[in-house]
């Protein structure tokens, strides 16, 4: 079993018109991204891997993630992490209940409580847990998207240009911080922006 | 699922309408000399209420919805909506009738007057006093609707940036928001219209009677002993249902020929500000007068069923007694035991469907196939089908019972509890559905712990409108309940052709009490289960 | 048909009643109680007077406590309702365990569920206390409008027409038709009657009828559509004449009875009339008219009738209904009518058949304030057949109901 995400000749056509044409694989610790303008399909391509294309859309090839082919999977069984531009915390929970809302099912009360601690502290917010998410900085909100994310334990990550609304020098720290805490994921970058995919460092496409 | 709905409605339609086909029902209806007056009576007071209703809640939002008053307002709206209509009615009848609450106020020491003057106020032949009646009572119900559908708008941003490209508050809002917010509106709009056109309870107190409107003279005939009038009724209904169709047609047509005039006017640049006092001012005084009738009125019911003698033109009651109180006790009791579990049962069971129908609308990504029949209930006027309904419900072996009474209410609680709730359901923002099913939460959890819990205000909301629309229902309560169901409103009903004011004032203000209780528990629940979650409150305020 | 024709019928019934056996019956009637025990009867009765309501519980208590039968009482805004339901029932082939007990009713209603029918009978005569019920003095109690009830309804409280003025503003009310007339115009927008349809609004175009009419008598055989228009003619001559004095000019009028009395009690008329000559007295003593207010009635007579009970072809307790008819004849409960602190609703029986306990009843009442004594009432004078109130509410609608 190969531990990579790959796209086999992954096509997506709308009316007729081409959206996404891409074969790729991507290994864990390696960052793929994918660049183009706005309206270029990079959405689709992302909304394609998770499951959730709007109908309307054509769609052919596969998609494998650790050899097993979730072209047909629902979005919650795929196990593809995903960080949106803007963080979407839950408003109505709690900065801990929104990471307890990502943490995988099963260990006891305490431990999961231990688990959400732990994530809190290594994203440097050690104490924020029974905070309203809509008192944090956009900085902190970003760091708690990406805890919940991660304890979700998922198998790859899909980042929907998740710096762009930082201001410079908070977007290094968290784009940083993101790319370090996915080193074992394989991970797509979807973006328009050179610095992020300098940054990155892997392989740039075109999803046409 | 939805489709169900259609069927009693069909079945009831053919039951009522089928004797206007064999008897002389059309020749008979032709023969009444108070057919034109009565069409055009159901047109006018029908569309100029709409018009006038629609105008003073647009007005409302535009001129004031960042003023201090608004807020105030708001918090008013949902005791205003919880008024039955029967009950808003008598109580406008009091206020200004000539030997009513205000003549009282100023009689004799201003106006000279020591017995009721004669004047033609209520039920004048024109309908306006049945005009501006329905007027105050659709306003709370629109702005309600209104408010459900604004966070959907944009409004803030959209209010700023036009007011930085130097736009007046209403010009800004007619020009960038008005067209968004009537997208969501029509559809309660096209309630209102057809309600105006063909309510009975409100016509046949502040209606005129010479002829009266179409609606309240269909009624009459189907009560007819002799049965010489049904065809003659299911003629009328027929009608009916076609006036209410021209009318929703002009309506339609009207909009087709304003709707280009937003863009055209915008394109023109005018930046309005002088409207905007005048504008405010005009808003406020339509404010304070709806509020002031709804509520003076209320108050007016209130003193009633506290007064004993009470003669024109004393202002106030000779004496108070608790006598009207203490005798109907047991009576109101029990009847708003029975109102109460009518309207939770039918208004649940309404938002069950709805939530039903939404979710797997979501799911799907498929919008809802037949969805206008929700609606139906809505525009067609009761009078056609009840009878029809109440036929078949016998030949089913549905005996008049709760049971029986709560079915045929979810008919017509579901449209409401729709109306209130699917702008809400339909806007949550999707993206926090994608977020948890990407970190692997299975679709009913993501509706029971994000979806539904997130939407707790309109979810409590749409259940307060569904009770009160239950707790209003006459007809299909008496008819389907076999006499047998006992409600509030049969009580209030039974007692208005009796003109015991005392009596219907006690029973008047638990009708509204209900209800009122139901709206409270909705603005006061998700402020307390969210008062550390500021996101959820200011998405509450934001339309504010 | 004529006056004395139904006098006639009304003997003949009562005597075959009084020939009959009276002890089978009250075998029979033995069954009836026992079936009726533990029954819930669901009355079908107005419910817009509260005075009356309150008087429907307490038949209800009695019934109770005496028999064990358990009374509903289904308030309506209009006795048509409950017509339209069993006709609903009768259409969906529900002929057994309907919905209607018993109902309140008279005039068109009876006469419209009789020829449809709907009515269960006769069983009026096979009451105990039907031989309490004054056939013979009170003619109305046999004939509704002019129709024979024949057993199909039983009575339960006379009612006659009675004006109803504030003798602190209006001393001496006009006592003739013709002086009403005058005073109408003299003072413009203070007198109105019920909007016909309206059974008093038709009650009292009936009494301008008797006063205007060449020959009353025609009153008491169906229409003659040949002589209509003529004969007729005075009527709405004297309604052309007051119109433009009336309420608000004759361009709104008051739905129904308690609608009018509200007006008088608002002080928005002088003169007011009801079907129940101790309706004022009743209002006076539940606070709702000042004690000035006074009743008074036309030389040469009102319209009277009598108000009935009838049991539906189907009804799912017809043995418990019967009970209430009964127990509704009940001295005790006609008596508890009378008093002019419940309803002041006048017996239908024959206070010379009473036993003296029960005739002692209703010799201790005291008249109401406001209430004539049976000699001041004066004579009684019959509904017109029924073709005639169908014909003038059709007619009244055509003339006057699209307002100038």
């Amino acid at each position: 079993m190969t531990l990579c995400l790959t796209l086999k000749a992954l096509q997506i056509d709308r009316a007729g018109t081409p959206l996404v044409r891409l074969s790729a694989t991507v290994t864990p610790g390696e960052v793929l991204t994918v660049m183009g303008p706005s309206g270029s399909g990079k959405s689709t391509l992302l909304a394609a891997l998770i499951g959730a294309l709007p109908p309307g859309f054509a769609q052919s090839g596969e998609v494998f993630l650790n050899g097993r082919n979730i072209t047909d999977l629902p979005t919650p069984q795929r196990r593809i992490g995903l960080l949106f531009q803007d963080d979407v915390l839950f408003p109505h929970l709690s900065v801990a209940q929104n990471l307890g809302f990502g943490l995988r099912p099963g260990g006891s009360r305490t431990e999961r409580q231990d688990r959400i601690a732990e994530a809190l502290d290594r994203m440097g917010l050690a104490g924020f847990g029974p905070r309203d998410p809509a008192s944090l900085s956009g900085g902190q909100r970003a760091r708690v998207a990406l805890a919940r994310t991660l304890l979700s334990e998922p198998l790859a990550l899909l980042l929907d240009e998740p710096f762009s609304r930082l201001d410079q020098t908070l977007r290094a720290q968290i784009r940083d911080l993101v790319f370090a805490e996915a080193r074992s994921l394989p991970v797509i970058l979807v973006t328009h922006d050179p610095e992020d995919a300098r940054a990155a460092g892997g392989p740039v496409v075109n999803p046409l | 699922m939805l489709a169900g709905l259609g069927l009693p409605i069909a079945a009831g339609l053919a039951g009522t309408l089928a004797p206007a086909l064999s008897g002389h029902g059309f020749a008979a209806l032709m023969d009444w000399p108070g057919l034109p007056r009565a069409l055009a009576l159901s047109l006018g007071t029908g569309l100029v209420s709409t018009l006038l209703a629609l105008a003073i809640t647009v007005l409302m939002i535009g001129a004031l919805h960042d003023r201090p008053g608004f807020v105030a307002f708001r918090r008013m709206l949902s005791p205003l909506l919880a008024l039955p209509h029967a009950a808003a009615a008598l109580g406008l009848a009091f206020l200004v009738a000539p030997s009513g609450w205000i003549a009282r106020l100023f009689s004799p020491w201003a106006t000279g007057w020591d017995t009721a003057p004669d004047l033609l106020i209520l039920n004048d032949p024109m309908g306006l006093a049945l005009t501006l009646g329905l007027v105050a009572k659709e306003v709370p119900f629109l702005m309600l609707m209104a408010l459900a559908i604004l966070p959907q708008t944009d409004m803030a941003r959209r209010g700023q940036i036009a007011a930085s490209l130097g736009y007046g508050r209403v010009a800004g809002f007619v020009l960038s928001i008005l067209p968004a917010l009537y997208r969501g509106l029509r559809l309660p709009v096209f309630a209102v219209l057809a309600y105006g056109m063909t309510n009975v309870d409100m016509a046949m107190i502040l209606g005129p009677n010479l002829p009266p409107s179409l609606a309240v003279q269909i009624t009459d005939w189907m009560g007819d002993p002799s049965l010489q009038h049904v065809p003659t009724a299911a003629a009328g209904a027929l009608v009916q249902l076609a006036l209410v169709a021209a009318a929703l047609a002009l309506w339609l047509a009207a909009e087709r020929i304003l709707a280009p005039l937003i863009p055209a006017l915008a394109s023109h640049g005018y930046r309005a500000w002088g409207w905007d006092a005048p504008l405010a001012g005009l808003a406020g005084t339509w404010a304070g007068l709806i509020a002031l009738g709804l509520g003076a009125g209320m108050a007016g019911l209130a003193l009633w069923s506290f007064a004993g003698l009470w003669q024109f033109p004393d202002a106030l009651p000779q004496s108070l007694t608790l006598q009207t109180w203490t005798k109907a006790a047991p009576d109101l009791a029990q009847q708003s035991l029975t109102t109460l579990m009518i309207a939770l049962t039918a208004s649940l069971g309404a938002l069950a469907l709805a939530l039903a129908a939404l979710e797997a609308e979501a799911r799907s990504c498929r919008p809802i196939g037949a969805a206008w029949l929700i609606y139906l209930p809505l525009i067609m006027p009761q009078v056609a089908f009840l009878p029809g309904l109440q036929v078949l419900a016998l030949y089913v072996g549905a005996k008049g019972s709760v049971a029986t009474v709560i079915a045929a209410h979810l008919v017509f609680v579901l449209p409401y509890v729709w109306l209130s709730l699917a702008p809400a359901f339909r806007g949550w923002d999707g993206r926090i559905g994608l977020a948890a099913a990407c970190m692997g939460t299975p679709p009913a959890r993501i509706f029971w712990r994000l979806r539904l819990l997130m939407l707790a205000a309109p979810v409590l909301t749409a259940l307060a409108v569904g009770s009160a629309v239950s707790v209003g229902q006459y007809l299909p309560t008496l008819m389907l309940g076999g006499g047998r169901v006992e409600t509030l409103t049969t009580e209030a009903v039974a007692l208005s052709s009796g003109g015991n004011r005392r009596l219907i004032g006690a029973t008047a203000l638990l009708q509204m009490a209900l209800p009122a209780l139901g709206f409270a528990l909705a603005l006061i629940v998700p402020r307390v289960i969210f008062r550390n979650r500021r996101a959820m409150l200011a998405e509450r305020s934001a339309a504010r | 048909m004529n006056r004395r024709r139904f006098g006639k019928t009304a003997v003949s019934t009562f005597a075959l009643m009084m020939l009959g056996p009276r002890m089978a019956h009250a075998g029979s009637w033995e069954a009836i109680l026992a079936e009726a025990k533990d029954q819930t009867v669901y009355w079908h009765a107005w419910g817009g007077d509260t005075k009356i309501n309150d008087f429907i519980a307490f038949i209800g208590a009695e019934a109770q406590k005496r028999h064990g039968v358990t009374l509903e009482h289904v308030k309506l805004a209009s006795t048509a309702d409950a017509v339209a339901r069993v006709r609903a029932e009768r259409d969906a082939g529900q002929t057994s365990g309907g919905a209607v007990d018993l109902i309140w009713i008279n005039g068109e209603n009876f006469a419209a569920m009789k020829a449809q029918d709907l009515l269960f009978g006769p069983y009026a005569e096979g009451l105990p206390n039907w031989p309490l019920v004054d056939t013979k003095g009170k003619p109305a109690t046999v004939t509704d409008f002019t129709l024979p009830t024949e057993g199909y309804e039983s009575p339960w409280a006379m009612a006659q027409l009675v004006f109803e003025h504030d003798s602190a503003t209006l001393p001496e009310p006009p006592r003739t038709l013709s002086a009403l007339h005058d005073w109408i115009k003299a003072n413009p927008g203070r007198f109105t009657y019920p909007q016909p349809p309206d059974y008093l609004g038709l009650t009292f175009l009936k009494q301008v009828l008797y006063g205007t009419l060449a020959d009353p008598a025609v009153l008491q055989s169906p229409i003659d559509p040949a002589s209509y228009e003529a004969t007729i003619a005075p009527l709405w001559a004297f309604l052309d004449d007051i119109h433009p004095s009336l309420w608000r000019e004759a361009k709104a009028f008051p739905e129904n009875e308690p609608a009018l009395g509200l007006l008088l009690a608002d002080g928005e008329i002088g003169i007011s009339f009801a079907f129940n000559p101790g309706r004022a007295s009743a209002e006076i003593a539940a606070g709702t008219l000042p004690d000035t207010i006074q009743t008074f009635v036309l030389e040469g007579g009102t319209i009277g009738n009598a108000s009935f009970v009838a049991i539906p072809f189907n009804a799912a307790h017809m043995a418990g209904a019967q009970v209430i008819a009964n127990l509704i004849l009940d001295p005790a409960i006609q008596a508890a009518a009378q008093d002019p602190a419940t309803l002041g609703f006048q017996t239908v029986l024959n206070l010379d058949a009473l036993t003296p306990e029960d005739r002692a009843r209703f010799d201790a009442l005291t008249l109401g304030p406001a209430t004539l004594s049976p000699a001041d009432l004066g004579p009684v004078l019959l509904e017109p057949h029924a073709s005639w109130m169908v014909k003038i509410a059709e007619d009244w609608v055509q003339r006057y109901g699209v307002a100038k």
